[in-house]
């Protein structure tokens, strides 16, 4: 005869993962690999030999105070520092195995596959439908019908959809702060990236916005790869998988995001995320 | 009745300021436990120190959590003391004394309360991080098991009270003031290490529980064959066996509280993984971060 044990409508095999698996960054795939970077504006040295590796489909936070180079370390990924007087590069960063830093990379295409969105939400003063399309048309792409279902799924994806889908002709510059940060962002995913770099995407916007765009990053971490640069630091311990913190142009911990805020390892980083002299 | 609190931190503060290892284990308390001389075996574990959360930017985070620390320890003092007098009730037939134990309790679930709302404001104000969340947390367990020790108290002081009205057990006070010291020095010893931030002290702690719980048994063992040779001393026997038995589960919660000291200070559970992973993990021999099962 057999005996079966009543579960009481619990799954018992849930039971057995209540144990969060430990994230481990030698276990990801590598997005982008930095074997050792340093970075000079003119004679000063911003970042001092950074070595470290962003996880596929993960989101990564880089933290740390005014001036630590987090920043600098996020433009490096799609180029911007090029723009910098005297902004001088030494070392490699691959993207897929290769330097993007190499002569013959095109930075636009670099940039298509690497987006970025900044602090202040920068729409084109156009309307929203043209914003979204905007790196398609300057791709070359016309169809009427491509463009309208890249911005339906652009603005679904960046969970704008609902509100503005009733008016995608107006300008854009009428949406409110963090409407237009998400419309900043479905522009940034229109041309499917691969790597989204966001150079805190949330310090200029109200609470509810922030935590929609923290939601927003959350849905888009199952198809891009993510990089956070955040001066909150309740904001990296919600949203990112992985952290990094920075200081002086160095980079001082990086791993999981929870044994990082639980118990880092460095006496920096403890100072730094418990709010102590540093 | 004043402010319960404000009676036993002076004293408390001195036992605290007492330099490392003066107030260890005294000899011969525990011969069969491995004494830990090494504090700092592992690197990073220099960052938690009780001067730690005195450090923050903001003074009144500092003052926050000094506070909420030096009320857990003004319970554990009060605890402390609510125990001795049971066990002493216990042994002297003192009624009074005992009733007295009955009373204080009430206070002690009152400061119960209290620090559980202070970490509660803690962290939903502040949203401690690191070393302060861990403070935090272990806070808000120790106090639960402090809060446990006095009902186990009250227990012994109830069992006392039963004693003086049906007359003294003919065995058994032996064990209970034997055990009673025994258990009395783990919850001091546990609060030293918290108040200290001291792992290796808190191990010796858990290490020790063994030692109780071994005695309890051949304590037991030997009221148990007593009652089988003398049945009508049954009823007064159990009242002893009952107190051995609050006291047996003042040294696990005394234990629980070691536990959370290592939480605190080295940032892994060492809950149920019996006291040899734990010793590895206080004195950092365990290899890498190979995540606790």
């Amino acid at each position: 005869m057999q005996h079966e044990t009543p579960s009481h409508g619990i799954d018992m095999a849930a039971l057995g993962r209540t144990e969060r698996q430990a994230l481990d960054l030698s276990r990801e795939k590598v997005a982008l690999d930095v074997p050792g970077l340093n970075l000079f504006y003119g004679s000063k040295q911003a970042l001092y030999d950074v070595k470290m590796m962003i996880p596929k489909q993960r989101v990564t936070a880089f933290i740390g105070p005014s001036g630590c180079g987090k920043s600098t370390l996020l433009r490096t990924f799609n180029r911007m520092n090029d723009l910098v007087d005297g902004c001088r590069v030494d070392g490699e960063i691959l993207l897929d195995g290769k330097n993007i830093y190499d002569k013959n990379v095109e930075v636009a295409e670099l940039r298509r596959r690497v987006g970025m969105v900044f602090q202040k939400p920068n729409p084109f003063p156009k309307s929203i439908y043209e914003n979204v399309v905007y790196g398609l048309r300057i791709q070359g792409v016309n169809q009427k019908r491509v463009l309208d279902e890249t911005v339906e799924w652009a603005l679904k994806s960046a969970a704008l959809w609902d509100e503005v889908k009733d008016r995608l002709h107006d300008s854009a510059l009428g949406l409110s702060g963090g409407q237009q940060q998400r419309l900043v962002i479905a522009r940034t995913v229109a041309v499917q990236p691969e790597v989204l770099l966001l150079d805190e995407p949330c310090s200029a916007l109200d609470p509810i916005s922030t935590l929609k765009v923290e939601e927003l990053i959350f849905e888009l971490k199952s198809k891009y790869t993510i990089v956070i640069v955040t001066h909150n630091m309740q904001q990296a311990a919600r949203v990112s998988d992985y952290t990094a913190f920075m200081y002086l142009g160095k980079l001082i911990e990086y791993g999981d995001t929870d044994r990082l805020f639980t118990n880092p390892e460095k006496k920096q980083t403890e100072d730094y995320i418990t709010g102590r002299y540093g | 009745m004043g402010d319960p609190l404000m009676k036993f931190t002076p004293t408390l503060w001195e036992s605290h300021r007492q330099p490392f290892l003066q107030k260890a284990f005294t000899p011969g308390s525990c011969q069969d436990i491995l004494v830990v001389v090494t504090p700092f075996t592992r690197q990073g574990t220099e960052m938690i120190n009780k001067d730690g959360h005195t450090q923050h930017i903001s003074q009144q985070f500092n003052a926050e959590l000094e506070e909420v620390r030096s009320h857990l320890l003004a319970m554990g003092g009060l605890v402390e003391k609510q125990v001795n007098d049971a066990v002493n009730a216990l042994i002297d037939a003192d009624s009074g004394l005992a009733q007295q134990v009955r009373d204080v309790d009430d206070e002690i679930n009152q400061m119960e309360r209290n620090i559980d709302e202070e970490c509660a404001r803690i962290l939903a104000r502040r949203q401690p991080a690191a070393s302060d969340l861990r403070l935090i947390i272990s806070i808000s367990k120790s106090v639960i098991d402090l809060e446990r020790i006095g009902d186990e108290a009250t227990k012994i002081a109830r069992r006392a009270i039963q004693l003086c009205e049906e007359g003294e057990s003919p065995r058994g006070y032996v064990e209970v003031r034997h055990i009673g010291n025994q258990v009395r020095k783990m919850v001091q010893e546990s609060l030293d290490a918290f108040a200290r931030f001291d792992a290796d002290l808190a191990l010796s702690v858990a290490q020790y529980d063994k030692t109780v719980d071994r005695e309890y048994k051949t304590a037991l063992r030997e009221l148990v064959t007593y009652m089988m040779e003398d049945p009508r001393s049954i009823s007064r026997v159990l009242n002893v066996i009952w107190a051995l038995r609050s006291l047996e589960r003042i040294g696990d919660h005394a234990r629980n509280i070691a536990e959370l000291v290592i939480y605190l200070v080295r940032g892994t559970d060492v809950k149920h993984i019996g006291l040899r992973r734990m010793k590895e993990e206080v004195e950092g021999t365990r290899g890498g971060d190979e995540p606790a099962l």
